[in-house]
């Protein structure tokens, strides 16, 4: 039989994946309205913001009674507390995929223009770590969650590569600037979700390890 | 001043029973150390051996090196009643003189001890009551209030000033909030707290968030063995052993 504090535990994993598979779901859906220019999909990240936000606020209040309830220790605290970080970082992910859909609104009121910047690429890639990060999560896998955090450079790259393109096309032709911008800010918007999609990465490391590794280093607690 | 204690290759006995295996600790002066462990772990016995309580049960016994400070406690010239003195002790249930006032369960110890000097057991009463934060509320009745009109948290508090008359280096305390209500109890954890700048404090406790809160150090004990010994910190957010883990967070003991 599962305690009720381990029936507690569960129901946190569950409600975060949850909230996981809408924030994946919003950035499928952003790409998707920047790849078919169709602003349903738009409308859809829209609306589904809300639903990401009442999932981390049920998370949070869940979490803060099984610390007040249970006052667990060791992995059980580690667990919370990892689960309380990507808990924000998910809500994060909601919010960029919502600045890509409106950018995408923009973009979609002009006629296409074709720029050489391969974004469904990148969001592929993005999308990718984000289902990877929340895998790692599901099964304690450190080991694929450091696989996560190995893709970030790749995306950081994507997107500076794309800053390079992007604003030499401004300066050579200032017409098509309110799109580049666009792209360009629809980019920045994926590399950030890299970022949560990282950040997740090192809260399942220090859940199931007990070690710190942000900022490039693994620190034990000695 | 507290002073550290080292353990080494410590073996304790019930009759036959071997209940404390080759044990190595190094218990550093002027921290509060905490035990845990389940039930039946050696938890108790081990801080028992300390100051050689242990052998105050019929066929009981303990072999190994207890170094407290630059005493040697099962050295062969080693006297039970100094050791003692040395190494006060606070227990589970509250056991004042129940005859005596507050005044003289205080003064018991320093009587037994040969003071007669009544200005000087006058000065370290109060010491003692001041260093067990009870002074302020006992002082206008010392010679009238028995120790047992107390409340079961000032008594402990008592118990606590009556260990610290006879002046030890080090305070052994076993589960000494456990009867205790939650008030009570985190008036003694604060005295845990301040009693570290004198003494070096080793607690038994089977309550986890009370190691958390008051110990430095703590050490898991399991059947018998110490698993592990670190940082409380350590201990309680990422202990190194399964089997730590495991009791810490609930899922045996």
């Amino acid at each position: 039989m599962r305690s009720r504090f381990q029936q507690g535990l569960d129901e946190l994993k569950e409600k975060l994946l949850k909230m996981g598979g809408l924030a994946e779901q919003a950035i499928d859906r952003a790409t998707e309205a920047y790849r078919t220019r169709d602003s349903k999909f738009c409308q859809m990240v829209l609306t589904g913001e809300n639903a990401i936000n009442d999932a981390e606020r049920e998370i949070d209040e869940l979490a803060l009674d099984l610390l007040a309830m249970q006052q667990p220790m060791a992995i059980d605290l580690r667990f919370i507390l990892a689960v309380l970080k990507i808990n924000a970082d998910l809500e994060r992910v909601g919010d960029q995929a919502v600045n890509i859909a409106q950018r995408v609104l923009d973009l979609i009121s002009e006629p296409e223009l074709s720029l050489p910047v391969d974004i469904p690429r990148m969001a592929d890639s993005v999308s990718t770590m984000v289902q990877r990060a929340l895998e790692s999560f599901l099964d304690g896998r450190a080991e694929v969650a450091e696989a996560v955090l190995q893709m970030d450079g790749i995306i950081d790259r994507m997107k500076d590569e794309a800053f390079v393109i992007l604003v030499r096309r401004m300066h050579d032709d200032p017409q098509c600037t309110r799109q580049a911008l666009n792209v360009l800010l629809i980019a920045r918007a994926l590399e950030r979700i890299a970022d949560h999609a990282t950040n997740i990465a090192e809260d399942v490391i220090f859940w199931v390890r007990g070690a710190d590794v942000r900022h490039g280093g693994a620190h034990f607690r000695e | 001043m507290g002073v550290g204690i080292e353990v080494r290759g410590l073996n304790a006995w019930y009759g036959k029973n071997l209940s404390l295996k080759s044990i190595d600790m190094t218990v550093q002066a002027n921290h509060v150390t905490a035990v845990i462990g389940p039930s039946g772990c050696g938890k108790s016995t081990f801080v028992r051996c300390l100051n050689r309580m242990h052998e105050t049960i019929p066929e009981a016994h303990a072999e190994g090196l207890v170094k407290v400070g630059e005493m040697d406690v099962y050295g062969s010239g080693s006297d039970p009643v100094e050791v003692r003195r040395r190494i006060g002790m606070v227990f589970q249930k509250p056991n004042p003189f129940p005859t005596m006032s507050v005044y003289g369960n205080v003064a018991a110890g320093l009587k037994l001890n040969g003071l007669r000097n009544r200005k000087q057991m006058d000065e370290l009463v109060e010491r003692s009551l001041k260093l067990a934060a009870l002074w302020d509320e006992v002082k206008d009745d010392l010679h009238k209030k028995s120790g047992a009109s107390l409340s079961g948290g000032q008594q402990q508090r008592l118990c606590i000033a009556r260990s610290l008359a006879v002046e030890p280096e080090v305070l052994l305390m076993d589960e000494p909030a456990s009867a205790l209500d939650p008030i009570s109890t985190s008036k003694i954890e604060e005295l845990i707290f301040q009693l570290k700048q004198h003494y070096t404090v080793v607690i038994v406790t089977h309550n986890m968030q009370q190691a958390a809160r008051v110990a430095e150090f703590t050490g898991f004990f399991l059947m018998g063995s110490l698993i592990e010994y670190d940082k409380t910190e350590k201990i309680f957010t990422a202990p190194a052993d399964k089997r730590t883990e495991d009791y810490i967070t609930g899922r045996f003991g």
